[in-house]
Formats: structure tokens, sequence, C-alpha cells
């Protein structure tokens, strides 16, 4: 281990100098630093230095070393991707970076409404342009993430309807199954519910089959994790709410330009990731998750998580922002709160409404409207290349599709690695996930790819697979 | 009037005066207020016309009932109008590289160097996808990997999982993995309650009941902490665990904590450490040497990843051998040759999170524990304790101030003090303290619920702050403190040089006809009231 100077004073720590140590040690009457920790016995000490790498002291150094190791990585920029399956490749406008890394933001935490007034009305407003984007009026600060989002709708269905089962309609991202088989322990029955295998869309006779009286909830993802566009939602809703129980759905927020919000065809809460809307990927660290329900206080009471309302103040035309019924949360009630409140996501929550005021009601319907037109370009060129089936299922779809590859006698391994070679991410296998899909691949087509990224695409996979 | 006479006027017996603060205060209007129809703030790219010829209709194949008929309402505003928007928002709020956070105690507010922050946003890890082949991201997976490597040391656990998205998740996980182990040995069933003390953060008793255990909590005794006799009352057969913190909320070390340990495993329970407070132990004290079978780091406190107004944080659980097959999946390995993610782990609890946990924010940690090394960790722990005790004792000398517990004993990285006897004279309460801290530019968190210690106020100076930050900020309170005497009216109407003064309908956040948390149904409330 190499070692740090003597007396070296450290740039983040002020009082590491020497002097100001040793005057507030007799301030404080302690003849050393050993005398502030006189109440820790010897038997609980860690009697040795922590055996860590030498630091890099200098700025400069640190940053040789990090970059260093980044230098390892290949990025989207670098290659052309075409994943998805839960994390997406938008592009992000400058201005939600800009605002995202301004330090008064960046740095703050959980101050009073009074003195982080800003940060109370940009998340208000978040969720004020996200209701608009949803068609609802009441929608929570971002949890950590779409999954912690949709366990939580599940658990909030739950306890409104007195029930314990939920009927989750497949598909649903395997990840996503296991983080809700997990929550929703040990008191919730989660039972998964087949698909039709033709067109990807939920199986509304097995549903029929499996709903009674002890269902809480229905949920359903719209788009599915195929990327196909569920039509059938309001016969789900209608399905749910005839045997008293509710619907919900997870929904993919940029797709909110062009399909039609959840609520409209009967949807009781709504949830999903907010990454797409100003979030870099960052290897999966832009998550964040949104819960809307309508403004009913038997939805509003079950939330675990901060609502922000508004409110005038003495001053008249003064707008003034405050928790919303925080009574029900663990900070006021702990283990008698809704589920916890904790540190979530508000950072992205504020990017997420600084994106929905740059795009706008023309730029959401613009986005969506090019994503479909792109990701049926690329299903239809895709078509063409013998040994390939696409898309996997008969339906209309939004940003994914599945392409089969069974006719192409190799794995999708083999293919995605011959794709790397040419530097191309191809689509996430599902081999594994879905057995029942033989040899696929999840593709993701966002308003990033250009014609001659999915020609590329084209021309690659042609080459691999027909060769 | 020269240089030197202005200076000489801002100080007051050799000591700087109380700067005269007033926050940026905008005015400014709801984001749809700004709204002119047809204005745009960007332009989303084109599709080219050989697509939209290839592909004629996109929408064909959809039924109508699914293409949205109205667009959403969103507000319609230039781009410089929605840049100076936010810009203005920013200003009204402070962050801890704005103001001397040591207010917003339990949160160890301490300083996030740029460097940190550049480093996570460069390309090489922004655009990077999560399921991108291994061999392509072979450099952030090194960094997840090393950083683990150094929990390991600091903390004596055997393995850790950064899945978790902030503390809290973190607390649950833990949760997950106890509950796996119990019922690995058949015993998840009869093993249905968990202890937790009370000057702990709530989420250490809503974690375990969220899922499904019953909690009980353990008060305080006049040490500050609870009695072993309390603990050994509690525990049974029924019992699954111990969440506890050391040092508490109180900043007061617990020095039987490995007993509290033994009496919990004695009844077959494991005990898990939140290390929410650990910042004054890096280097001196270790979860492992005290026994604990699970522990949780905050890299959002400790660790100095920013706050980002609230998330997102990151959670790193610990674990000992024994308990590490629980972990959630993947983990990260290295075969020597090769970094690589593990799926193959049947005992996990499954998926706590998507993918990895917060990645930019475990970037930072390493990169912020590489700038400092192991001696550079244990001083920012000393001069965190030293800088706790220094304000401790210039917040005793404000007449009315104490801190309840343990009196004349050495605290470790924070304090509860309590302003029950200045309140009794003055009538105004801690909360009136901290509201008119708001105009010095200062924040003073109270307490977490229930208030235990009265009319309670906890500060929390890390290392980041110097001593003419903790001189200005006891000087403050020593200023409202008298405030309070003289003319307490204006201390309970602040605050006044905040960007807003005081909301005074609290009707507004617990009456359901009258809460709005959008901006649609505040409108609709409003016209409602209007009609009638």
């Amino acid at each position: 281990m190499a070692h740090t100077p003597e007396n070296v004073v450290y740039p983040y720590i002020p009082n590491s100098v020497p002097a100001i140590k040793q005057q507030m040690l007799r301030e404080v009457n302690a003849k050393s630093i050993e005398d502030l920790y006189v109440e820790i016995p010897e038997r609980l000490r860690l009697k040795r230095e922590m055996n860590l790498p030498a630091p890099f002291l200098s700025e400069y150094a640190l940053r040789r070393h990090v970059e260093g190791l980044l230098a390892n990585n290949v990025t989207v920029q670098e290659y052309t991707s075409f994943l998805g399956a839960g994390c997406y490749q938008h592009y992000v406008p400058a201005v939600c970076d800009e605002v995202n890394q301004r330090n008064e933001f960046l740095t703050a935490y959980s101050g009073r409404t009074y003195e982080d007034h800003g940060r109370f009305q940009a998340l208000f407003e978040y969720a004020s342009m996200m209701g608009e984007l949803l068609n609802m009026d009441v929608v929570n600060l971002p949890t950590y993430d779409g999954y912690q989002a949709t366990a939580t709708s599940l658990r909030m269905s739950a306890r409104i309807t007195g029930r314990q089962e939920a009927l989750v309609c497949q598909p649903v991202s395997a990840d996503k199954v296991s983080k809700i088989l997990d929550y929703g322990k040990p008191d919730m029955q989660i039972r998964l519910v087949g698909y039709d295998k033709k067109t990807g869309q939920l199986d509304v006779a097995a549903l029929k089959a499996a709903i009674s009286d002890k269902t809480a909830v229905i949920y359903l993802d719209n788009p599915s994790y195929f990327g196909c566009i569920e039509t059938q939602g309001d016969e789900v809703a209608q399905l749910a709410h005839q045997h008293g129980a509710l619907c919900v759905v997870g929904v993919d927020p940029i797709s909110l330009g062009v399909l039609t919000p959840p609520i409209e065809y009967g949807a009781d809460i709504v949830c999903g990731d907010i990454q797409a809307l100003g979030m870099h990927m960052q290897y999966g660290g832009g998550h964040a998750g949104f819960i809307a329900t309508r403004d009913e206080e038997r939805f509003v009471m079950e939330y675990p998580n901060r609502l922000v309302g508004i409110a005038p103040t003495v001053v008249p035309g003064e707008y003034g922002f405050g928790e919303v019924a925080f009574e029900r949360t663990s900070f006021i009630k702990r283990e008698g709160g809704k589920e916890w409140l904790g540190t979530m996501a508000n950072l992205w929550g504020i990017t997420a409404g600084v994106y929905l005021a740059l795009l706008g009601p023309h730029g959401m319907a613009e986005i969506g409207e090019g994503i479909m037109a792109r990701v049926q370009y690329a299903m239809n060129k895709l078509a063409k290349i013998k040994g390939v089936q696409v898309p996997g299922f008969q339906s209309p779809h939004f940003k994914e599709f599945v392409v089969n590859f069974d006719g192409a006698g190799k794995t999708v391994r083999e293919i995605n690695k011959a794709l790397l070679a040419r530097g191309i991410f191809g689509g996430q296998d599902l081999s594994q996930e879905f057995p029942e899909l033989g040899n696929s691949a999840l593709y993701c087509v966002t308003e990033v790819h250009t014609k001659a990224d999915i020609d590329m695409l084209v021309g690659a996979l042609r080459k691999v697979v027909e060769a | 009037m020269s240089q030197q006479d202005i200076t000489a006027q801002r100080y007051e017996s050799g000591k700087p005066k109380l700067r005269r603060y007033h926050q940026a205060r905008w005015d400014e209007p709801i984001i749809f207020e700004l709204s002119r129809p047809g204005q745009r703030g960007v332009l989303v790219p084109e599709v080219e016309p050989e697509i939209k010829e290839q592909v004629g209709d996109a929408f064909s194949a959809l039924p109508d009932k699914m293409r949205r008929k109205q667009p959403p309402a969103l507000p319609e505003v230039s781009q410089v109008h929605v840049l100076r928007h936010y810009l203005r928002l920013s200003q009204e709020n402070l962050g801890a590289g704005l103001v001397s956070d040591l207010g917003m105690a339990t949160s160890t507010m301490k300083y996030n160097p740029p460097i940190n922050e550049q480093l996570a946003r460069s390309p090489k890890v922004t655009e990077l996808h999560p399921l991108q082949d291994e061999e392509t991201v072979q450099g952030i997976l090194e960094a997840i990997y090393r950083f683990e490597q150094i929990l390991q040391e600091i903390s004596g656990m055997a393995r850790f999982s950064f899945q978790p998205r902030a503390g809290s998740q973190a607390i649950y996980t833990n949760v997950s993995i106890l509950r796996a182990y119990h019922a690995s040995r058949g015993e998840a069933e009869p093993r249905n309650e968990m202890i937790a003390t009370l000057f702990a953060h709530p989420s250490d008793a809503a974690c375990p009941s969220t899922a499904g255990y019953k909690v009980i909590t353990l008060y305080p005794e006049e040490s500050g902490y609870p009695s072993l006799e309390a603990l050994k009352a509690a525990v049974s057969e029924r019992t699954a665990g111990l969440f506890i913190t050391n040092p508490d909320d109180t900043g007061i070390f617990n020095p039987l904590i490995d007993e509290f340990v033994k009496v919990v495993h004695n009844a077959g329970g494991l005990c898990a450490y939140d290390q929410a407070n650990a910042n004054g132990l890096l280097g001196i004290a270790r979860a492992a040497e005290a026994g604990f079978d699970l522990c949780h780091f905050n890299l959002h406190k400790t660790f100095s990843t920013p706050h980002g107004s609230g998330g997102p944080g990151a959670g790193a659980s610990g674990v000992t051998e024994e308990l590490a097959r629980f972990l959630p999946v993947p983990t990260v390995e290295f075969d020597r040759q090769r970094y690589y993610l593990d799926y193959d782990r049947p005992d996990s609890i499954g998926k706590i999170a998507p993918f990895y946990g917060v990645v930019p924010n475990i970037l930072k940690a390493y990169a912020w524990v590489m700038g400092l090394g192991a001696e550079g960790l244990r001083e920012a722990a000393q001069v965190a304790v030293l800088n706790n005790n220094y304000l401790l004792k210039q917040m005793l000398e404000i007449p009315g101030i104490s801190a309840p517990y343990a009196e004349g004993k050495r605290r470790i990285e924070q304090v509860r003090y309590s302003t029950e006897q200045l309140t009794q004279e003055t009538g105004v309460s801690s909360l009136d303290f901290a509201l008119r801290a708001a105009d010095f530019g200062a924040h003073g968190f109270l307490s977490h619920h229930p208030f235990v210690v009265p009319e309670p106020l906890t500060l929390e100076p890390t290392e980041s702050y110097s001593q003419a930050d903790l001189d200005e900020y006891a000087a403050i309170w020593a200023r409202i403190a008298q405030e309070a005497r003289t003319h307490p009216e204006g201390v309970k109407t602040a605050p006044h040089n905040a960007p807003i003064h005081q909301i005074t309908d609290h009707d507004s956040f617990e009456d359901p006809a009258c809460w709005a948390m959008t901006w649609r149904a505040f409108r609709r409330k409003a016209q409602d009231d209007h009609g009638q």
C-alpha cells in the first residue's frame, strides 16, 4: 500500500489543516482526536489501517485513473444499438442535462417548501405535466424505478380492495416478475396469466377463467414487453371491475403522444418508468418510477410516496407548495405508514419535467409517430431476410418487436456476437427468458435510429444469417 | 469611504457579522402559464422520406380506440423560456454546494466534488446500455467490482449488492435476505417479529412492516440507547432479526452493540446494521467487529454522491459469507481475465430493481474513495467528529438549548438538540426557529417522528465544513434565539427572506376537496370554487 504523505491537507476537508485541528481540539478540551472517540470500546475498534488501494490525491491523477477504466467501455455512440428490454436509448435534449447538473438542484436534498421552493415547484410541475400526458389528476413524486412503481401499485390495489391476489398478464419481463414476487411476500399471491402465442395479445379467456372474488388487481404492460400494443385493455378493465378488482396498467410514457392513455380504457392505476423522458441510460442508472390515479381519497391515501400539493401563501397571488396527506407515510407513522418513504429519484423527475416542457404536445406526438414509422420500416425490411421471422407476433407494435431466428441455423448468441464484430448491439436474447419463443430476440428502434442505421442492421443480419 | 472602512464594518469584536442574506425570489409562474400556442422547445428528428414512402400509414394496424384523440395538454414554450424557468427555480433552492448544509442532519450532507460528477457524466458511462455484451463494459464492471472490494474492507462484510437504489430500498433488500435465510432453515413462519430502535430512520421499522413483520420498537433510556434488558425482554423464538443504527440519530454511540448482537443471535435472529450514520466511523469501527450479519450504506450520504433534490441516491447491501447466496442477482465477478455478471445464483432473492442499481453514483462513490484512500477516509471521519463536538460546544452556549441524553459525553457525527427551555421561555417552537434560519440561508432538520426529544433540532456537520462555517451556523442560532426573546413575532412569521412566505391554508394539503397535486386538479378545483 502506497503511503499518503504526512500532514497532507485534503481539498474536500477544510479542517484537515493541522493548525486548525489543533485549535479546534483545544476549544473542545480534547488532547487528541482519540479523546472524541472515548465512547467506542477498544474491542469494537479496527486496530489497523484499512487495506484500501493507494489514493490518487491530485484531481488530475484521479481523472486519469477513472478515465483509464472507462476507456474499456464501448458506448452506443461508438456502436449502433438495438437493445431495449426496459432501458431505452432516446435523444436527451441538452437543456435536460443543463438543468439536472445545476448544483442547486443536484446537491439539494429535502429542505422545506420555503427555502427549497424551486425544487417543490419543479416537482409539482413534473407531476402536472405527467398528469396531462396520462390524463390523470394525481401523480406521485418519482419512486425508484418502474419495477417499484408496479410492485407498489399492486400493493396499493391490495389495500384498496382488501384482497391479496394479483393476476399479472404475460408477457412481462422476467426481472420485473422477480421484483413483484419478492415485493408481494408474504401476503400477496401473484399469478401469471398467459398470452396469445399468435398475436402476443393478452389472453382474455384465460383471464376470465382465473379471476374471482379473491382478485385484487389485473396488471398488464401496454405496450407489452414484446412491444405489442395491447388492444383489449377496455375488456380487461371491464372484467376487473365486474369482479370488484382494479385494473393497473404499466405504460411507456413516451408512447402517449400517439397511444390512448390507459385511464381512457378503464385503468384505475397507471404506472411505469420515466427513463425514456430525458434520462441517459447510464448502464441502467437512469430509472425512476411514476404512479398515477384519479383524485379520489381511497387512492390518494394508499400512496407511500411524497405527493406535492399547491397552496396559497399569506401574500395574494403567491404560489406555495407542501406535502399532501403526509400522515399516511412512514415518515410520520413508521411501521404504521403505507410501505415506506425514503430518498427516491427526484432529480430524474425534475428532468422528465424539463423534457415534457421542451417537447410539448406536438413534440410528443411527433416522437411517437416517428417511432411507429421506424419500427414498421425496420420490421418490413428485416422480414425480407431468409430464415428470419418478423414480427414474432401479429400485433401493432411500439418501439420493440420480437425477431425469431429459428430458421437461421444460428443461436441469438452467435448472431449477436457476429453483429458485435460489425459494430452492432443486436436485440436482447429471449431464448432463456421466454423459451417458448424459440430462438428469438427483442429489438428496439427509436427516434435516434436513421434509415441508414436500420439498413446497416438489415445488411449485417443478412450477411450473418445467410452466410 | 475607503476600502478598509467597508471591511471594518463587516466585523464586530473581531468576528464577522451575520451576512445580510436574501434568497432569490422570482415569483415564477407555473410552467403552464408560460405556454403560447405554437411555440416549440425542441424539434424531434424527422422521419426520412424513404421511410415514410415505404411504410405509408404507420398506424394502419392500430385500432382506432388505441389512437390518442386529443394531444396531451402540455405547455408550449420556447427553448430559452424553458431554460430560464428552470434556472430561476434552481435559484430558489438551497443545495449543499451553495450553502453550509449541516442543518440537513441524518443525511450526511457533504461536499459533492464536481470531478466525480464529470466522470460519471462521461458518455463512457451515460451511453451504456445495461444489456450490452460484457466484453464492451469491462471498464464499468471493473469499477463496480473494485468498489465492492472497498466496501468489503470498510465494513468487514463478505459481499455487497449495489442494486438497491437508495438506503431504504437497501433496508428492504436486507429484510428480504433475512427472510430468505430463515426460510432456508424452515423458520420463515414462526419468526415473524423484527426489532427496531426509535432513534433510527423510520424505514428501519417501515421496511420490515411492509414485508409483513410485526415490529417491536425499543425506546432509549437515559443513556440515549435502549437497555440490554429491554432487548432481552423483546427477543423470543419469534424474533427474525434486529435493525439498528449506531450511533443513533442522537450521535450517541452504543458501546454494548456487540452484546445486543449476541442477544439476538442467541435467540436465533440475525442483525442488520443501518450504517446511515457511518460517517464518523470510517476506519475506526466496522460492522464485522460488532458481529453483524448484514449492513447497508447510503452512497449518497457517507460516500459523497449528491442527493439530487431527493434522489437518485444509491444503496449498498452488505452481508456475511453465509448470507451471500441470498444477494440479488446479478453479482459482479472477476475470473482473473474478465469481469462478468453472475445470474447463476439459485438461492438469490431475485431482483430488487432493474439491472445493477444507480451505476453513475457507484462510480462517483468509487472516485470519492480513490481520491482519499484509507488515511483520507479516516481523516474525513475524524474531522466530522471534531466538527460535531466543536459545534456542540457552541450550540450549548446558547441559553435555552440543550442536548438531551448522555450529558457531558462526546458525540460521534451528529447531535439531536432541544430548544425546549427556550421554547418555554419565549413561546417560539423549534419549527419556528428552523423557518427563521431559512432567512439566513440555513436549513434546520428537526427530527424523525415521533418527537421523543421535545422541540428537536438535529445538526450534522460533516468533514466538509470549515471552522468559519461552523461559527457562522452557531451564530445564526444565537441570533434567532436572541430574537425570540426580544421580538418573537418576527421569528414566528418567518421566513421573510425566502422565495415565498408562510402558507397558512393547510387544508390545501389535508382536505380532499381542496388538495391539488397537479395543475389540472388545481384549476378544476379553483373553478369549482368560483362557480359556487
